[in-house]
């Protein structure tokens, strides 16, 4: 297992300025991410997010308004770590057995930088087993990372998916 | 008369499979596993239940303005909810009367008129022809006037909208019954005397028989096993009603609609809006408008809360969320869910939108461990053996109440048999006997 591997950004000890993180830091900020996703690697996930977090799978289109419309997912830092305890109580039955998943990430743009934080945007194919199915997700990541204390992470997370009018499956795993 | 307004051939007297014994199928306390796996049965519900019954299709909400319409389901069917330009509901089928193509693929929109893409036939909003295209083709204009399919009862109660595809039958007040109170306990926790459906629907796929879906609602046995993961991180109260030594109760309110009335318990701990896990002091812009509307009376409402009612066979209202079922196969249903929004009282919609966002839909904290045990019942009970599924809890304890309706425990189900006792007797009404 890699999951030791930070994600300092190189910084000059002298200065302690902190560069701009670029595409390559990003990207393997984001894989990790995924991995953690698909392997169900709670804990490195979690600690992932900054505290500010919110993590956002809109539903009816990808743009309706969190505030006024159903989503998929809506999940403020607190409901993270809510989502993330319960399954690990070991009795969340939609993840009993643990679906496997893997996905690729991919088409990753950096699509503009404000202060420390970068907005990044990425496509996703996604192949969940299960007992009862074969389940494919897909759709575009958006994230906004920032650097806390010379390392990337993760302050906002949406998952437009391709299917969110259409009727879903259960989505009990981190997408 | 135009063909329009012709009744559609009447699906009630499909036959279905010849035969399908109900009465044997169908005990006081026990239900044959073929009735959530068989397809000649789901055709057979299909005649005489979900085209026949009054079936929840929308809200008034969804179509405020003249020439709103928005799509709906009744089952399989593609229904098209529409208000007409004097503001009256139609419910009207998907399906041009040349070559049967769908007239609206768009989800809602305002528009008077629907015009097929095919070949250009259009609809009134109502349902009634405007015309064709290269009339001379026909002989002319108006030469003949076919309309859309439309259900032919429509009814609405405090803006819910249901329809029936039976010409004749029990109006949808009778087939209400007691649960028609129960919408009124919903629409009384909004200042303005209404809810308002704006949030937009999750559309949730289980893999199971629908009957799964409406047997689990009022269901008070499950909760403390299947939600026990979330009532334990969250802390939630929700647990304790569905204990033994809750004073909840379930009751059967005829017509197969039932509920669990958490009002004892909500009353024995007496906090108004403790039922919605806050505080009058969280709220105070809603407390201060209820309790200047209702006076000495805004107190229990505030206490009771929503309902929790199932109403047959497909509204399912869980106090701050709402469910349409939507059956498609004998082993296939969609959840549609959405929060509930009460008209006048935006820190409470803000609320109730995010608690139900965090409870129900593909991703709930609740509701996709509810749809793992349809699944995985609908899994288990295609097995042979024991062929029967087991619906007697509570049945030694259950009494008549003064509305003469039957009331068990909180976990009992109570429910469940009254849910079985009306599709028995809508699915062998009518035949020879």
């Amino acid at each position: 297992m890699t999951s030791t591997v930070t994600s300092t950004v190189t910084s000059t000890a002298a200065t302690g300025s902190v560069r701009t993180p670029d595409i390559r830091d990003i990207e393997q900020f984001l894989y990790r991410e995924a991995r953690f996703a698909d392997e169900h690697d709670y804990d490195a996930w979690e600690s992932l997010w900054t505290d500010d977090a919110l993590y956002w799978v809109p539903a009816g289109a990808d743009d309706s308004d969190p505030m006024t419309q159903m989503s998929v997912i809506h999940d403020n830092r607190n409901r993270i770590s809510t989502r993330l305890k319960q399954l690990k109580t070991g009795r969340r039955h939609a993840q009993i057995p643990m679906s496997r998943l893997r996905r690729v990430v991919s088409n990753v743009e950096i699509i503009g930088t404000d202060g420390a934080e970068t907005t990044v945007e990425a496509n996703f194919v996604l192949v969940e087993s299960r007992e009862r199915g074969r389940e494919l997700w897909a759709g575009r990541y958006t994230y906004r990372l920032r650097l806390v204390d010379g390392e990337l992470r993760l302050a906002y997370k949406k998952v437009a998916l391709v299917d969110n009018a259409r009727v879903l499956p259960t989505l009990a795993f981190l997408i | 008369m135009t063909l329009a307004d012709a009744p559609l051939p009447p699906p009630v007297d499909a036959p279905g499979r010849a035969g399908i014994p109900y009465q044997d199928l169908i005990r006081p306390l026990q239900v044959h596993g073929s009735l959530y796996t068989d397809p000649a049965i789901f055709a057979d519900e299909l005649a005489k239940i979900w085209y026949r019954t009054w079936v929840y299709v929308g809200h008034v909400s969804e179509i405020a303005e003249p020439n709103d319409y928005v799509r709906k389901n009744i089952g399989p069917q593609d229904v098209v909810m529409t208000r007409d330009a004097a503001g009256e509901v139609h419910l009207l089928l998907n399906r041009c009367a040349h070559r049967g193509n769908l007239v609206c693929e768009a989800d809602s929109g305002n528009s008077s008129s629907f015009r097929c893409p095919y070949h250009g036939w259009t609809y009134r909003n109502t349902g009634e022809m405007v015309g064709y295209p290269l009339v001379q083709g026909y002989g002319g204009k108006k030469q003949f006037s076919l309309g859309l399919g439309r259900v032919p009862r429509v009814a609405v109660y405090q803006g819910f909208v249901f329809g029936s595809f039976a010409e004749e039958g029990p109006t949808l007040r009778e087939h209400l019954g007691e649960a028609a109170g129960e919408i009124d306990r919903l629409v009384r926790l909004s200042p303005e005397g209404e809810i308002q459906i704006s949030a937009g629907w999750l559309k949730h796929r289980a893999r199971a028989n629908w009957k799964l879906l409406a047997e689990n609602e009022t269901d008070g046995y499950h909760p403390q096993f299947v939600h026990s993961s979330i009532f334990t991180v969250a802390q939630s109260g929700i647990g304790a009603l569905y204990g033994d030594r809750s004073t909840a109760v379930t009751r059967a309110l005829g017509n197969g609609h039932s509920e669990n009335d958490l009002r004892p318990e909500f009353r024995r701990i007496g906090a108004p809006l403790g039922w919605f896990g806050t505080t009058e002091a969280r709220m105070p812009d809603y407390a201060a408008k209820m309790r200047s509307l209702h006076g000495a009376a805004a107190e229990e409402i505030l206490i009771d809360g929503g309902p929790h009612v199932m109403i047959f066979p497909n509204l399912f209202i869980a106090e701050i969320q709402m469910f349409a079922i939507q059956p498609l196969a004998a082993n296939l249903t969609v959840q549609h869910v959405t929060a509930v929004q009460l008209k006048g009282a935006p820190d409470m919609n803000r609320r109730m939108l995010q608690q139900c966002v965090g409870s129900v839909g593909p991703a709930g904290l609740l509701l996709a461990d509810d749809t793992e045990m349809y699944e995985r019942n609908q899994a288990g009970v295609a097995e042979l053996r024991p062929e029967w599924l087991d619906v007697r809890r509570g049945a030694h304890r259950e009494y008549v109440d003064e509305r003469g309706l039957t009331v068990g425990g909180a976990t009992d189900e109570t429910g469940m048999r009254g849910f079985w006792a009306h599709y028995k007797q809508l699915m062998t009404e009518g035949r020879a006997s």
